[in-house]
């Protein structure tokens, strides 16, 4: 190995000529370094950039700004044939004329590996990917999930150092999907290859990534592990878009080290003690986020601090949480209380109507400046 | 049930079209075994065999191929052997060429942008839409013209002077096969994946070794149809022929015009037999070709 990075994006810019003849910006500026052997996810919805960046580290598409650096070597305009990493397409892109044997050896031929040493190696790769008997059947002979497990096989079998997944689960129904997740870590931890990965579900790129870049707008709105991204979103943009959020607007009051007193108007309340990014000023217009899971439903007030009145406007029971929204003197809150308890009695049920008192703990706070 | 199925209008329409269809081809089959030379009536059926051809007036009494009379003496037409083989070599060496040219202008019009596009797939249609007679005249002229510049401007004489012949029909039908094998395979296009060619590359193949391993095994049953499709349509092909065709070039098609313009023996009808044995194979071939493709996709 000879760079930190497997994968190094600097600065990169693609511009493409929309239909209309304007420029549009797919990747704007977008810097991230990949290290050796992580899972790496990009998230986000589509146009974001995520499969455009993909596509640029596979050698599909050249950027138009900046450079891609595969092992610490600048790609320029290295076709992807020449390029040590492997692609697993959205729709596998199997060979429709080519038998599973075929498709998997296909790579090698290229490479000029002699033939027992090819059919030993994709033997291990159908082996790897459980398809082992499945060598003389036809790409459209097997479900899609073993389309899936082929695609993969016929990647990993060149032993790349970087392997390219461009929303390889899409295609699958969810129990599959969650089971091919896990499947495609303990992979990925076994080979200690490096995955960059592309999904818009949050869910697998929480489940599987060791780091996340989410992306907006061909912009990278924040890269961090999975805990860091759920837990410390880093604007409202990515409050909003992993998981859920209540937004709260408010005004810092005053400041005192890491923590301020932020005055929320729809509240008529100040909340105390919250925890806040750098930057922010006394005065400032703020967003208070705080995720439903983390509010919490109190019969009375208990502690008199952070806690404010609110009644329940409606309640939908989902098995695992009770989603419970409320109406907090004007402002629209959700709450999702799990449901610990059975929920048979229906006076355990909170009613339309109730009066109830949330609690907000500081530390599940976030203080986000207004954008 | 379709309740349509049994109405006197839908068995009429069905019986009238199949006859007006079918009834031509089967006189004309069935013409080809007539006893009478004449051909006019039919006059039976060539009753026995012989050692040799033995006639009552203008009628066969008996012949060595007995039924098959008129099909033997079509073997022994030197005129007949030429005028297929002509047909075959110009089919042959157009289909392969249009089909090149068709497949390769198909993927540039898939593949690319460029200014003239609209004008390049606009100009697909217009040899198909043109009537052959104007597109016929055309080439005559266009040879012709060229033909006699050079000639004067070399001052060419006897056998090196340009004239119409094999290689001008030959010309004449690429040009107006191309338009067909192109819009075949641009159908079979319009649904291929540019990814089956980004995991090919991706895998370490390069560019014509893609084209080579995935992108035309992938397009070969449309390249295949058109092909066919093209090859038919030259095989027929009177008006272009007639006009572009000169000594020793003569086809099938001008061959038959031309004995029916003297008399018409069933030897006529046994040589179109042949051929309708032939086309129908081929259209065979073609379907078998397309009900497979649709099992695949």
């Amino acid at each position: 190995m000879t760079s930190e990075f497997a994968v190094e994006m600097r600065d990169v810019v693609k511009r493409f000529i929309t239909p209309e003849g304007s420029e549009m910006a797919a990747v704007d500026h977008v810097t991230m370094q990949i290290k050796n052997g992580e899972f790496f996810s990009m998230l986000g919805s589509s146009g974001c950039g995520k499969t455009t960046s993909l596509r640029m580290i596979a050698g599909f598409e050249w950027p138009t700004e900046g450079e891609v650096f595969i092992e610490g070597k600048p790609m320029g305009h290295t076709p992807p044939f020449q390029r040590k990493v492997n692609t697993v397409f959205q729709s596998y892109a199997l060979f429709q004329h080519m038998s599973v044997f075929q498709n998997v050896a296909f790579g090698l031929e290229m490479e000029g590996a002699a033939k027992d040493e090819i059919e030993k190696r994709v033997k291990r790769a159908l082996e790897m990917v459980q398809l082992t008997g499945m060598e003389r059947r036809r790409p459209k002979q097997l479900s899609g999930g073993q389309q899936q497990r082929v695609a993969l096989a016929r990647a990993l079998v060149k032993t790349p150092d970087v392997l390219l997944l461009d929303e390889p689960l899409g295609a699958l129904d969810l129990k599959l999907r969650k089971e091919m997740q896990l499947e495609l870590k303990a992979l990925q931890q076994q080979l200690g290859i490096t995955f960059i990965y592309v999904t818009h579900d949050q869910e697998e790129a929480l489940t599987m990534s060791d780091r996340i870049a989410v992306m907006s707008k061909g912009k990278v709105q924040q890269m961090g592990t999975p805990v860091e991204i759920y837990e410390r979103p880093s604007n409202k943009f990515v409050a909003d878009f992993i998981g859920e959020s209540n937004f709260i607007e408010g005004k810092i009051k005053s400041l005192s080290g890491n923590e301020a007193c932020v005055f929320v108007p729809s509240l008529n309340a100040e909340l105390i003690g919250m925890p806040i990014s750098d930057g922010l000023v006394k005065g400032e217009e703020v967003t208070v986020c705080i995720r439903p899971e983390k509010i919490h439903i109190a019969e009375k007030n208990a502690v008199n601090q952070n806690m404010f009145r609110a009644t329940v406007t409606n309640t939908v029971y989902i098995g695992v949480d009770t989603k419970v929204f409320v109406d907090a003197h004007g402002a629209k809150l959700k709450v999702w209380e799990q449901n610990r308890i059975s929920r048979l009695d229906p006076k355990s049920f909170y009613t339309v109507g109730q009066e109830i008192w949330l609690m907000l703990m500081p530390e599940n706070t976030l203080v986000l400046k207004k954008d | 049930m379709n309740p349509f199925r049994r109405s006197p209008f839908v068995i009429t329409a069905t019986v009238l079209v199949y006859f007006f269809l079918y009834a031509p081809i089967v006189g004309l089959i069935l013409y080809s075994f007539n006893a009478s030379r004449a051909n006019v009536t039919f006059e039976g059926f060539i009753p026995s065999f012989s050692e040799r051809v033995v006639m009552d007036g203008s009628l066969v009494k008996s012949s060595p191929c007995g039924l098959f009379h008129w099909y033997c003496d079509l073997a022994k037409n030197d005129d007949v052997i030429e005028a297929a083989g002509n047909t075959l070599t110009i089919a042959f060496t157009a289909t392969i060429i249009a089909t090149v040219i068709g497949t390769m202008a198909a993927i540039s019009l898939q593949r690319y942008d460029f200014k003239i596009k609209p004008f390049s797939q606009l100009s697909l249609y217009i040899p198909i839409v043109i009537p052959e007679i104007v597109m016929g005249i055309g080439a005559l002229t266009l040879f012709s013209q060229f033909f006699g510049w050079v000639n004067d401007a070399f001052n060419l004489s006897g056998d090196a002077r340009l004239s119409l012949g094999m290689t001008t029909v030959t010309v004449s039908h690429i040009a107006f096969m191309v338009p067909f094998v192109t819009l075949v395979v641009q159908a079979r296009l319009q649904g291929f994946d540019k990814s089956y060619e980004e995991a090919a590359m991706d895998l370490g193949a390069n560019e014509w070794t893609t084209f080579r391993r995935v992108t035309f095994p992938m397009i070969l049953p449309g390249v295949l149809s058109g092909a066919l499709l093209a090859f038919t349509l030259s095989l027929d092909d009177f008006v272009i022929t007639f006009f572009t065709n000169g000594p020793g070039s003569t086809t099938l098609p001008i061959y038959v015009y031309g004995l029916l313009r003297r008399i018409i023996t069933p030897q006529v009808n046994a040589l179109s037999t042949v051929w309708i044995l032939i086309v129908f194979t081929a259209v065979l071939l073609l379907q078998v070709i397309q009900s497979r493709e649709q099992k695949q996709h």
